[in-house]
């Protein structure tokens, strides 16, 4: 496949190399096939490593690991060993040595970044085809979760009557829950984020490549472990993972400690990438008041990332401790707290479903003053609204608790906080109905989106109110009330959001258009059919179902009916855009050149697909993203500042910190 | 919330019409037709009815967060309804908008009017939990309030996938039903042998974790005899979706009749059970499973559901 891309690569090999470029055959170069191997040999190695440590012979050595679970300690250190195989197979670990030496990567190195299509299968470090991986691996675990809610809704098509036996069901259960909600953690942040941060904020490349495409190629993995779980038996505790009925649970509990624990290391370094490249390579001019909403959102989403996710590595590792050494963490009658496991969760799990929004929040801030031909309102106001909520979401974590015999004087701390924090989520829908202001609103596929985006949001955050409320939240805590509740924020909101931002930034991306009417035929089903199947069951948690329950009351029949017929169609709503992309990607390519919604973002400023290193030179930002209208309002940015403005701007800058 | 619609309002706007004036009147008589239908035609009916003092309480602050909530979404859609249809791009227009990049007194107005709403909110909450409003939540082992009195004291121990009940006023017998007298006040303690569930009695209000070494305390006063729902609200593994049963409020004559004549049928069994106390160590589960056989009920701690129900297909 690369083969016929190396003679033209060969030619631009600089210093840096120890001579000539070696040649090796493609299948020695590290790419998907050798992760693979690697991969498999890591997990026979730690299978058999764990299986001599929790064998018999080792007992007197051993015996509280050969008192657990005799399985799960092979499964454990063969899934991790098969981790460390599987990202050495890739070639993540090359030149390990020498970079940490400060010494550049050999040519060769370099030289196997190949262009073309080989290199989406690579541990590339160009953050332009690591969007693109994450595009498409996003795409690929949201459809595999979304298969899993269809199972759960074939299942509550009848209140007795039973398609899947219970375990099977709690199965469906946990498997759709937690990959939604680890892997969605990175849909936004993922493609779009690490695409084209560096683009909008003017530089030629991200901070830390190796940890970008690193918190890539972790993600497939986390998948794959995850899905595996299905053969262990899965795990009967849903994406919450509540101890002691995780730590109680066959071998399929593993899966899911190793899975989230690894998406918990992929979104951190995910997170450093983004902060330190919005921090450091912005282009002169690009200030802070200048950046664009989606910057502003990706930088407090990787703030949470980075800061909220260790807690979830470690409550996974206790938990995972607790299964193999028999450590006692969350086993009341040894010491421990049933407590202590659901504050670690929900204090990584409440800035989670904030991870999961603002970049919802971001993608429509940046679609609305384009298809509105107006200035963003209240630029400052957007940015506090999400520093506030950052902010805040570090806060609100116990109102998940309070049905659950903590202290009762916390309460009204948590209410208090958790209803503060609908301020500046509301500051979000100040700056949209400001921008929609006498503007000249054209309805083209992303602002429609971005529309359907703000309409759920509302009904998602205003539930969320009732749910603030500790004696409104007796009624409302663990049923189907909050699941309504948090689909129609992240379903709603985020998924939404990126719908509208693959229709916005695919043609930038890939320099092909979406189909228009295909676009709006799957605009219009998915906003009826996620309406349809969403809202009626804040009713039927009202009217006392709980979740993840595969039997209910007969009277709520009909709705449960209704809702899962939605949700088919919903499904269905789904495939037309997958459809849509294939279609539009892969079969009719139709060119899509310039700046077709005509956006004064930077990164619609150079040609698309954007060239190899984003920009010729690096681009002297003159005015604010969103000056639609603005008289006399500069170009966004000299794309080819005369020589020594860049380098004098460094120059000041330097000058001014020293 | 009036000053949350005149937000977006500048003066006469520079095509004749007051677009301010056509939002605000529009929405003020939608909010209030709203907000009267809430409060008088469908607060009576919100969930989850009001068969006890928990449950109307709950009832009452759903219904004031339904009056609160309508106004405030009426206005978001109104608004985005009224901004699609008068400000669309005409045919052939490729003009930009106006350039208005903010309005410092509007901005100032929203974030005082939600800050508001959003303090009023936490006020009236507190106020409910220092009250008996917050009683029906599990409050751990030290509620904030508490009723006068001698509450009638019922423990929900929670297993997989049973609830049972021990009534520790009355020899603290352990029976599979849940039976309550109308007109007194309850006092539950939710506790677990195994794993945390959640007891949550629908039309009570009442909801607490069943945590294992942990006795969770709700209160509730009930003030209608007839039969409630009785869920499990947290997952607590396989048959999670299967503990669904039934409990009965009847007359506190009832109620004695019912509790003296279990305890003397239970006695034996009584016998062989730990004593009552709050929490239960896990050691005890055996004795508590063979208690259980010996009372003519399948299984225990673990084995408690027979495999045959619910029935499989």
């Amino acid at each position: 496949m690369a083969i016929e891309t190396r003679p033209e690569k060969a030619r631009g090999t600089g210093g840096g190399g120890r001579g000539g470029v070696r040649q090796r055959p493609w299948w020695m170069r590290p790419a998907l096939h050798t992760a693979i191997v690697g991969a498999v040999l890591g997990y026979v190695i730690g299978h058999w490593l764990g299986n001599v440590l929790a064998s018999s012979n080792a007992t007197t050595e051993y015996p509280s690991i050969a008192l657990s679970d005799s399985s799960d300690v092979p499964i454990v250190l063969g899934y991790l060993f098969g981790v460390v195989g599987w990202l050495a197979g890739l070639g993540v670990f090359n030149n390990l040595l020498r970079l940490i030496a400060g010494r550049p990567a050999p040519a060769e190195a370099e030289e196997e970044e190949s262009s073309g299509l080989a290199r989406y299968f690579r541990f590339t470090l160009d953050h332009k085809v690591v969007g693109i991986q994450y595009l498409v691996g996003m795409i690929v675990y949201f459809l595999t979760a979304g298969l899993f809610a269809m199972g759960i809704r074939a299942e509550l098509l009848s209140p007795s009557y039973h398609l899947f036996s219970s375990s099977a069901y709690v199965e469906i259960v946990g498997e759709h829950g937690t990959m939604m909600m680890m892997l969605m953690t990175s849909v936004i942040l993922g493609p779009f984020g690490n695409y084209f941060v560096p683009l909008m904020i003017g530089s030629k490349r991200v901070a830390f490549p190796r940890l970008e495409a690193l918190s890539f190629w972790i993600t497939p993995v986390a998948y794959l472990i995850l899905l595996s779980g299905l053969m262990l038996g899965g795990f009967p505790f849903g994406w919450t993972g509540y101890a002691p009925l995780s730590i109680q649970s066959t071998y399929g509990a593993d899966s899911y400690a190793i899975a989230f624990g690894l998406m918990g290391i992929s979104v951190i370094m995910a997170g450093f990438n983004i902060i330190v490249t919005v921090i450091c390579y912005r282009a002169p001019g690009m200030r802070w008041s200048r950046l664009p909403m989606f910057v502003w959102s990706m930088v407090a989403t990787s703030f949470l990332m980075v800061l909220a996710a260790p807690v979830l590595v470690v409550g996974m590792y206790m938990m995972i401790s607790d299964r193999t050494a028999q450590t006692a963490f969350f086993i009341d009658t040894l010491g421990g707290s049933s407590y202590l496991y659901q504050n670690v969760f929900w204090f990584f799990g409440h800035p989670e479903v904030y991870i999961l929004a603002l970049p919802g929040f971001g993608i429509v801030s940046e679609i609305l003053p384009v298809f509105c031909r107006k200035p963003l309102f209240g630029y400052r106001v957007a940015t506090a609204g999400m520093i506030g909520v950052t902010l805040l979401s570090f806060f609100v974590w116990q109102h998940h608790l309070f049905d659950s015999g903590i202290n009762p004087d916390m309460r009204p701390v948590f209410m208090l906080t958790t209803e503060l924090i609908s301020i500046p989520t509301g500051f979000i829908y100040l700056v949209a109905m400001g921008t929609l202001w006498k503007a000249k609103i054209r309805l083209k596929v992303p602002m429609l989106f971005a529309l359907g985006m703000y309409f759920n949001f509302l009904i998602g955050g205003i539930s969320g109110v009732f749910l603030s409320d500790v004696p409104a939240d007796t009624t409302e805590h663990g049923s189907f009330f909050v699941m309504a509740h948090f689909h129609y924020t992240i379903m709603g909101g985020l998924i939404f959001a990126f719908m509208g931002g693959c229709y916005y930034w695919l043609p930038k991306m890939m320099g092909i258009k979406l189909d228009e009417k295909l676009g709006k035929i799957h605009f219009w089903t998915m906003f009826i059919f996620f309406n349809s199947t969403f809202l009626p069951l804040f009713a039927v948690g009202m009217a006392g179902q709980p979740r993840r329950v595969f039997e209910y009351a007969r009277s709520l029949e009909t709705l449960n009916d209704w809702v899962s017929i939605s949700a088919f169609c919903l499904g269905g709503s789904i495939l037309i855009f997958v459809i849509n992309f294939v279609w539009s990607t892969v079969i009719a390519r139709v060119r899509e050149e310039g700046n077709p919604w005509r956006s004064r973002g930077l990164e619609w400023q150079v040609s698309s697909p954007p060239p190899p290193g984003n920009f010729a030179q690096v681009p002297v930002v003159l005015s604010g993203p969103y000056e639609y209208g603005t008289p006399g309002a500069p170009p966004v940015a000299d794309l080819s500042p005369p020589t020594g403005v860049v380098s004098a701007a460094y120059a000041d800058t330097a000058r001014a910190e020293a | 919330m009036a000053a949350e619609a005149s937000a977006p309002a500048p003066a006469e706007a520079p095509d004749g019409r007051n677009h301010g004036l056509r939002i605000f009147i529009p929405w003020l008589v939608l909010s209030l037709a709203a907000d009267l239908i809430i409060w008088f035609a469908w607060g009576p009916h919100m969930p989850p009815g009001a068969m006890s003092s928990s449950a109307s309480n709950q009832q009452f602050d759903i219904t004031v967060m339904a009056v609160m909530a309508a106004p405030v979404m009426l206005l978001v859609l109104f608004y985005f309804g009224y901004a699609l249809i008068v400000w669309r791009q005409q045919e052939g227009d490729e003009e930009d908008g106006p350039p208005l990049h903010g309005n410092s007194r509007i901005q100032a107005t929203w974030i005082s009017v939600t800050s508001a709403i959003v303090l009023g909110l936490f006020v009236f909450g507190t106020v409910e939990l220092v009250t008996a409003s917050g009683a029906g939540a599990g409050e751990g082992a030290s509620p904030i309030w508490t009723p006068g009195g001698k509450p009638l004291q019922v423990q929900v121990i929670g297993q997989q996938w049973r609830f049972t009940y021990r009534y520790p006023q009355f020899g603290g017998f352990e029976t599979t039903d849940l039976v309550l007298p109308v007109g007194q006040w309850v006092e539950f303690h939710v506790t677990s042998i195994d794993v945390i569930h959640s007891f949550w009695a629908y039309q009570l209000g009442v909801k607490a974790d069943a945590n294992p070494g942990v006795d969770n305390v709700a209160y509730t006063k009930i003030d209608h005899s007839r039969s409630f729902t009785v869920r499990c609200a947290e997952l607590c593994g396989l048959w999670h979706g299967a503990m669904f049963e039934s409990g009965q409020a009847v007359s506190v004559a009832d109620f004695r009749s019912w509790a003296a004549s279990t305890q003397t049928r239970l006695a034996a069994v009584t016998q062989m059970l730990p004593p009552y106390a709050l929490t239960y160590d896990p050691t005890v589960v055996p004795q508590m499973s063979k208690a259980m056989v010996a009372a003519g009920l399948t299984g225990g701690a673990g084995l408690y559901y027979p495999p045959t129900d619910p029935a499989q297909p």
